[in-house]
This record gives C-alpha cells, sequence and structure tokens, in this order.
C-alpha cells in the first residue's frame, strides 16, 4: 500500500475524534513510543496511530473508520506477548484493549466470569477467590497479561497438560469483525450448535477478528498442592523419570524441568532454594483432595527415586511451594541477567525425543558461540531454550536468530511444532514454511480471507506468504510433495 | 494397517472435477440421526489402523476407519482410555465419525468434550487435496486451529482420513452414589458440587434419581462418599454404559426424543414430557410432543440450543441455524474447503446444498 493512499496521522485522529475522546488517541511520537514494542523487544516499529478505546462501541467506531479507510488494524491488549504479535504496523492503527478492562459479571454457582478484553489474567483468579474458584491457564506473565491476549494467543501456562490451555478453559466470546460487525461465538451451554468457530478463533492472533468479551470457566481451588524438587545428574534421566510417571498414569499438575544453566541463574535471582550442583530440576506438583495428593506424592517419590534422582524435596508448607514455584515463574528474567539481551523459544516436542533434542542443542551452541539455557514444560513437551546474546555486538542477534530457527527446525524434525503457547507473530513466520506445506498455507489465507477479505486485521503475522516461503528456501517436503512447484527456486 | 490413501483422494478429486456429491461414511452408527442424501458413497471403513502410539506422551494417530471398539481396546491394555468416554450407538463405530460427530459422553462435565482432546487431522478437502493440520503434540499454536474445527462438523469441511487425540490415564476405582430428590433440587446440588472440589466424574438425574460417579484411588471415593451422603448403588458401571450408548428405557420412548443443551444452572424446563438430565444439568433429554417452535425457543431462552434426536418430523432434525454474520461465516468457510460443494451435500443442515 502506498503511504499517500491513506490519510495522515493527523487526519485519521481528527477523524476518530468523533467517537473517541481526545485522550484515547495517540500521535506524537512520545505518546506512541511505549507501543512500538510488545513483549520481544528486539522487534520494534513506531505505530501510525494509537487508539485507546474504552467501550465496546468505541472499538467498533474505530473498526467502521479503518476498514472504510482501508487502514490496517494491529490489537494489542498487556503486551506481554513474546511473538510480536502486537508489534505495529508502519502504516496502520495500533487498537489497544487495555481500558477495556470491566469484569462484567460473575456466576459462581455456574463457575463463569464475564470480562472485556482487557482486564488482567490473574484478576479472574482474584474476582472469584472468596468462591474457592480460580481460573486456571497461568502463563508465566498472569500478573500483567489480559484475557483478550491469552484468547488471541491460546496462552498455556505450567499446569497445562492437566487443565488445559487457554481454549479449554473458556466458553463463549464476543467479537468484532472488521467491519464492526458483533458475532457471538460458542455459549454457556455445554455445546453449541454449527462449527466450532470458538476453535478457529482461539489463538489466531488477531487476523481473524477483535474480541470485546470473553467469558471463562472456572474451577474449584483444590484443596491441597505439594510440590517435589527432584534434582538429577544427567538431563536423560531427568527425561526417563518423567517419561515413566506418565507411562504410571500419573497426570501431575505441574511438571516442569530446568537445566543447570536455567537453575543457577534461578537460584541467584530469586533465593527458592534450588540445587545448584544439579545437571537438571524436576517439579512435580500433585493437587486435589488429600488423598489423592498423598497417594500421587507416594508413587512420584518411588518414580524420582527409580530413575536416579540424587535428591528429592517436598516443599514443607505453602510458602516453601510458592518459592519453589516463583524460582521456575521467574526463569526468563533470571536467565535475562546473565547477559545483555535472550532469545526465547517456544518449539514442541515428544518428550520422548528430549534427550536428543537438548544434545544437539548443546552441540550448536558450542558451534555458534552462544550460551543456552533450557527451560521446559516437561509435562506436555512445551522446550523453551533462551539463547543468551549480547545486540550490541555486530552480527551476534543475526546469528542467534539463525541458531534460533534451526532449533525450531529440529523440533519440526522430530515430530513437535515450532510454537506451543508465544504463537507465530513475527518472528517464526520463516518456520511456518517448515512446519506447513503450500496448500495448509493456501488455505490459512482463505481461512483468514472468509474473514477479513482486504486483509486490514494484523497483516503480516503468523502466516507467510508463499512467495516468502520460496525465497527463504526452507523446503518443506510434505508428504513427500515438493512444495511450490510453480515457483522458481534457487 | 490396512487401505491406500490416494484411491480416496482420486475420488473425491474425481467428484470435484465432475460437481458429483459425495456422501461420507464410517460404520453408519450416527446416520439415523443426520445423513447426507448423496447417492455416491466415499467409504472410509478400509482406511483404517493404528499409526502411532506411544503411551509415555498420552497421545495416539489412529486412521479414520479405525473401529472405536479397537482403539478403545489398546487403549486399555495400557491403562488409558478417551476422556470424553465417546457414545458408540453401534457397534460399527469409527474414529472418524466419532470425531466428525462430535458427541461426547457422561465425562464430559468433568474432562472435557471430543474437540478437547482432538491434537490433529489428516483429511481430504473438497477439491481431493491431502491435508494435514495440528499436529502430535499436546501444546501448539502454530497456524489456525483447523483439527478442532473439524470436530462436529459433519464431514462438512473435509474428509477426515487419520485423528491424533490426547489420550488420559484410565482412573483406578469408581463408585456411584444416588439420592431421591425434586429436578430442582438435584439442579441447585449438582451445581454446587460442581464448585467444590470432589472427584466428580458423572451425574445424572432421572425419574426422581440424581446419581453421581465418582472416579480416583479408592481411599479418596471413600471419604468422598462419606461426606457427600446418598446410597452406594452397586450397578453404577451399567447405568453409565447404558446412559452414553442411550440404551436405557428411556431412550426407547416412542415420542419425538429432544436433546437440549443449556446453561447448567438453568433450572427445571418445564416442557411436559419425560426428562433426564446429564452433563452436570448442561444437557436436557426431553421426550415431548412440543412444537418445534416452542422448543426451540426454551433452549434459547436457557443459553443453548435443542436438537431433535429421534422421531418427530424427519425433515427437521437440525438445531436452528445460526443467522447474521455468523451465518455468512459459516458459509464462507464451507466454500474454503468445499468450494463446490460435494462433501456430504445437507449437512449440518443450515448450508443449503
Amino acid at each position: 500500500m502506498d503511504k499517500s493512499e491513506i490519510p495522515s496521522e493527523l487526519e485519521i485522529g481528527q477523524a476518530l475524534r468523533q467517537w473517541l475522546p481526545d485522550s484515547a488517541i495517540l500521535t506524537t511520537p512520545e505518546s506512541k513510543r511505549p507501543y512500538e514494542t510488545d513483549g520481544l523487544s528486539a522487534y520494534r516499529q513506531m505505530p501510525y496511530v494509537v487508539v485507546l478505546p474504552a467501550t465496546e462501541k468505541e472499538v467498533q467506531a474505530v473498526l467502521r473508520y479503518c476498514h472504510a479507510q482501508r487502514i490496517p488494524v494491529v490489537a494489542r491488549g498487556a503486551g506481554t506477548g513474546l511473538s510480536g504479535g502486537a508489534l505495529p504496523h508502519e502504516r496502520g492503527v495500533l487498537l489497544s484493549l487495555a481500558r477495556l478492562r470491566n469484569i462484567l459479571q460473575v456466576d459462581p454457582l455456574a463457575r463463569t466470569v464475564r470480562v472485556q478484553p482487557g482486564v488482567r489474567n490473574l484478576a479472574i483468579t482474584q474476582a472469584v477467590d472468596a468462591h474457592g474458584l480460580y481460573y486456571a491457564p497461568d502463563p508465566s506473565s498472569q500478573i500483567a497479561c489480559s484475557i483478550g491476549g491469552n484468547v488471541a494467543e491460546n496462552s498455556g501456562g505450567v499446569h497445562c497438560l492437566k487443565y488445559g490451555l487457554t481454549l479449554h478453559n473458556i466458553l463463549r466470546l464476543r467479537v468484532l469483525t472488521v467491519t464492526g460487525g458483533a458475532v457471538e461465538i460458542g455459549s454457556e451451554a455445554p455445546d453449541s450448535a454449527g462449527f466450532d468457530f470458538m476453535a478457529l478463533l482461539t489463538g489466531s492472533e488477531g487476523l481473524l477478528a477483535i474480541i470485546t468479551e470473553v467469558t471463562v470457566k472456572v474451577i474449584p481451588k483444590p484443596l491441597l498442592s505439594k510440590v517435589i524438587m527432584a534434582s538429577f545428574d544427567t538431563v536423560e534421566q531427568a527425561g526417563d523419570a518423567v517419561a515413566h510417571m506418565i507411562a504410571a498414569g500419573i497426570i501431575p499438575a505441574g511438571l516442569e524441568m530446568m537445566d543447570a544453566l536455567a537453575t543457577r541463574a534461578a537460584e541467584d535471582f530469586v533465593h527458592a532454594g534450588y540445587p545448584v550442583e544439579a545437571a537438571a530440576v524436576l517439579l512435580c506438583e500433585s493437587d486435589g483432595m488429600p488423598e489423592v495428593v498423598e497417594d500421587e506424592l507416594a508413587r512420584m517419590k518411588t518414580i524420582l527415586e527409580e530413575n536416579g534422582a540424587t535428591e528429592l524435596r517436598i516443599a514443607r508448607d505453602e510458602a516453601e511451594r510458592l518459592r519453589f514455584w516463583a524460582g521456575r515463574k521467574a526463569a526468563f528474567p533470571a536467565v535475562g541477567r546473565l547477559a545483555p539481551d535472550y532469545y526465547c523459544i517456544d518449539g514442541t516436542i515428544p518428550r520422548r525425543r528430549l534427550g536428543e533434542v537438548l544434545r544437539r542443542i548443546a552441540d550448536w551452541s558450542l558451534e555458534y558461540g552462544l550460551e543456552v539455557a533450557n527451560v521446559f514444560h516437561a509435562g506436555d513437551g512445551n522446550l523453551h531454550p533462551l539463547i543468551l546474546y549480547d545486540a550490541g555486538v555486530p552480527g551476534e542477534f543475526h546469528k542467534t536468530e539463525e541458531l534460533a530457527g534451526r532449533i525450531l527446525e529440529l523440533c519440526v524434525e522430530v515430530g513437535g511444532t515450532i510454537t506451543g503457547e508465544h504463537g507465530v507473530g513475527v518472528e517464526k513466520i520463516n518456520q511456518m514454511c517448515v512446519q506447513f506445506g503450500q496448500d495448509e498455507i493456501t488455505v490459512f489465507h482463505e481461512i483468514k480471507a472468509a474473514f477479513d477479505p482486504e486483509g486490514l486485521l494484523n497483516p503480516g503475522k503468523a502466516i507467510p506468504t508463499l512467495q516468502r516461503c520460496a525465497e527463504g528456501g526452507r523446503m518443506h517436503v510434505h508428504h513427500n510433495r515438493l512444495p511450490h512447484p510453480e515457483l522458481p527456486r534457487f | 494397517m490396512q487401505g491406500e490413501l490416494e484411491p480416496l483422494c482420486a475420488q473425491v478429486r474425481q467428484a470435484y472435477e465432475a460437481r458429483r456429491p459425495l456422501r461420507i461414511r464410517g460404520g453408519g452408527s450416527k446416520s439415523f440421526l443426520v445423513c447426507s442424501a448423496a447417492p455416491e458413497v466415499l467409504d472410509l471403513r478400509l482406511y483404517a489402523g493404528i499409526v502411532d502410539y506411544e503411551p509415555s506422551e498420552l497421545v495416539v494417530t489412529v486412521r479414520a476407519g479405525t473401529p472405536l471398539v479397537a482403539l478403545e481396546r489398546l487403549l486399555e491394555e495400557n491403562g488409558q482410555m478417551l476422556a470424553f468416554e465417546p457414545p458408540h450407538l453401534g457397534l460399527q463405530a469409527t474414529v472418524g465419525g466419532m470425531v466428525a460427530a462430535g458427541l461426547s459422553g457422561p465425562r464430559r462435565m468433568a474432562q472435557g468434550a471430543v474437540r478437547d482432546f482432538v491434537l490433529g487431522v489428516r483429511m481430504i478437502d473438497g477439491q481431493g487435496r491431502d491435508l494435514s493440520f495440528g499436529g502430535r503434540v499436546i501444546k501448539n499454536v502454530a497456524g489456525f486451529d483447523v483439527s478442532r474445527l473439524m470436530v462436529g462438523a459433519w464431514g462438512a469441511l473435509g474428509v477426515l482420513t487419520e485423528v491424533t487425540l490426547k489420550v488420559v490415564p484410565r482412573a483406578s476405582a469408581q463408585l456411584t452414589l444416588e439420592w431421591n430428590l425434586s429436578e430442582a433440587q438435584a439442579l441447585q446440588r449438582i451445581n454446587e458440587w460442581a464448585g467444590q472440589p470432589w472427584p466428580i466424574t458423572a451425574s445424572s438425574y432421572y425419574q426422581g434419581r440424581l446419581r453421581v460417579r465418582l472416579e480416583g484411588p479408592r481411599k479418596a471415593l471413600e471419604s468422598s462418599a462419606a461426606r457427600l451422603g446418598g446410597k452406594e448403588i452397586l450397578e453404577g458401571k451399567g447405568w453409565w454404559m447404558g446412559l452414553r450408548e442411550q440404551q436405557l428405557d428411556f431412550f426407547m420412548t416412542p415420542k419425538p426424543l429432544w436433546r437440549i443443551a443449556v446453561r447448567p444452572t438453568t433450572g427445571p424446563l418445564g416442557l411436559s414430557g419425560q426428562t433426564l438430565v446429564e452433563w452436570g444439568g448442561g444437557l436436557r433429554w426431553i421426550a415431548c410432543d412440543h412444537g418445534h417452535a416452542q422448543v426451540h425457543a426454551m433452549a434459547r431462552e436457557a443459553g443453548g440450543h435443542a436438537q431433535q434426536w429421534h422421531g418427530g418430523d424427519p425433515a427437521r432434525p437440525f438445531p436452528e441455524p445460526p443467522s447474521g454474520t455468523l451465518l455468512a461465516l459459516h458459509r464462507s468457510l464451507k466454500k474454503v474447503f468445499d468450494p463446490a460443494g460435494i462433501l456430504n451435500p445437507g449437512l449440518p443442515g443450515f448450508l443449503g446444498g
């Protein structure tokens, strides 16, 4: 799109003042600056105009205007995303939903909460705490991240294996289409007629519609939670312990692994009492009725010992349990203190390939001269290698991106995926060409067009163009068919 | 493993080129509910077998034509199961049909529905293309979630050829408790319990009796039963199986039978007819002679929808169609996956064809 075809910043601001107060429209560089990046700060772009509507009506007005003027719209929640999904468009409106932050309805008997998209994840749990209920998905950023963003990314957390992703914990959405039309999707009944639009919209990264209301399901707080911390001399042993535990029929409420580098960093940061000599540390949580927890803990201990755990510690009280988890939840910023910059990867792998994947990452770490710390949601196979680098050293970010790309491609090679919970955004768009074939990517574009024919919602994110896949030279040989046969290559 | 994929793709390609409609069939166990009238059949039964199963990953990949009983037997041998307890509704039920119909059984409110456990699909679209979406891992947010979109779409968006499902460990013990209560009392109580950490995995209310199933370690069941009260009944297993398979006397009713999904806290619906409640109040089965308009309106009022399950007007088995923008989105999606409208025309009922 040629810049001259769309109105200037000032014209957009002027036009939107018909529907929004002055304070909700940002056009000066100083006021827009906080919005030029999300949680993935390696990518920056100054937005054209930032709008901060406070009601659905105002969101609707923004969408109608932008649609009429063919102005791209990038939705943003709390800006904690880790894949650049809320990276602004240079000629687009950045639509912040942070001011839509009312909890609209709490129904303790029905175990539902209806909220606006800007409500923070943790605020939902706080709203129902007195009723003995909580909202289960708990991304590490839960004190800050918004429920609208959680839905857009289908966020996970450390309790996914037992309690599911965002998708499994939401009942109903109210969304606005690109033309501003309101659509209600899902219901508080256990199922709805028609196609499963809840599944399609959850994790759609702002490409299909704008969320204005979310009804979530809240569940009873477990009577008791206990966590075991186990140390291992090798990551393979820790990986085997996980596989045996699950094969034995135990679904831990949380099951997290950290390698030596991540453990030491977390210990230095929060002083959780982690064993800094261990090659791998596992945190295994059991929750539920006391009888269930007692039974599960005993079985967990046996399996951990049989698989070579060198030390087992059960958190003595709730304070210690929270400290054990605090270290894990702070692992990213903790590792971040070890180097000027770090790059977080979000692949998922079949658990049984863990040892092999970590060995190859370690080899590449030496080859590239970049340290890598590994944090692993062992229960669900979601691996977060954190590459340490210094953006101030010329060429180091490029090297880091290349290493990250190789690790993601390895995840696909062993039967996994390029993103478990952070989304594709701008960051992993090239690796989409590795994970999917031409036909699937074409279908994704057609789905996008079914909702947004002009491609105005979060353009350029999540789904690569076929041209980009061909130019990147990334060859996904899908079911033994060569991709993009019609395009010239090499 | 049994069968070849290419002939199935070729049949769809040819049908697409000739604009000839196809009726997709598995075991035919759910064809009494809805069935396309297309004369040409695309039969998935010979495309069967377990593609990949590693119990410690909690993931199984199966070809669509695999008999559901075969999959369940394999899982049972490994101490695992399908969490959503799918109704077979016939001995021949296939895994593909289970996903396409999207029906869940008694454990639905405790553990989730079919769609919650679908991790990936391989499918043939309406142009005969072999496509794969999702994957074989529990956490995966790459690309739009097309695999779960296929659940409950009755084949209208594609021919499922392979599905990957998350599986769960079997519970070590179960126990069924019963209380005599009015329907209103039972609904109130089951909703209150759902907000407390009891190991309840199924519930039903029928003929004045509320029944709940508890599952978990024996000690936890005994202490829960002691605190919940009620009377332990010994025929529990048979009851839940009969409910899942709709073989209880109630389901033999000669009257039109309605399946009504509602907000679980909704009180008794006030339709005159025998009622069976399950899913913690979220699902009401009613055998009654009320007109379509009245039943649909009542379901809407209760935040849900109604479907005529058997009997009644054979031409109107579907829930009320969506309207406005949502209907337009349904039609656009159908066009994406099946531009010529050849896959199971007439399903799911509001798309024309």
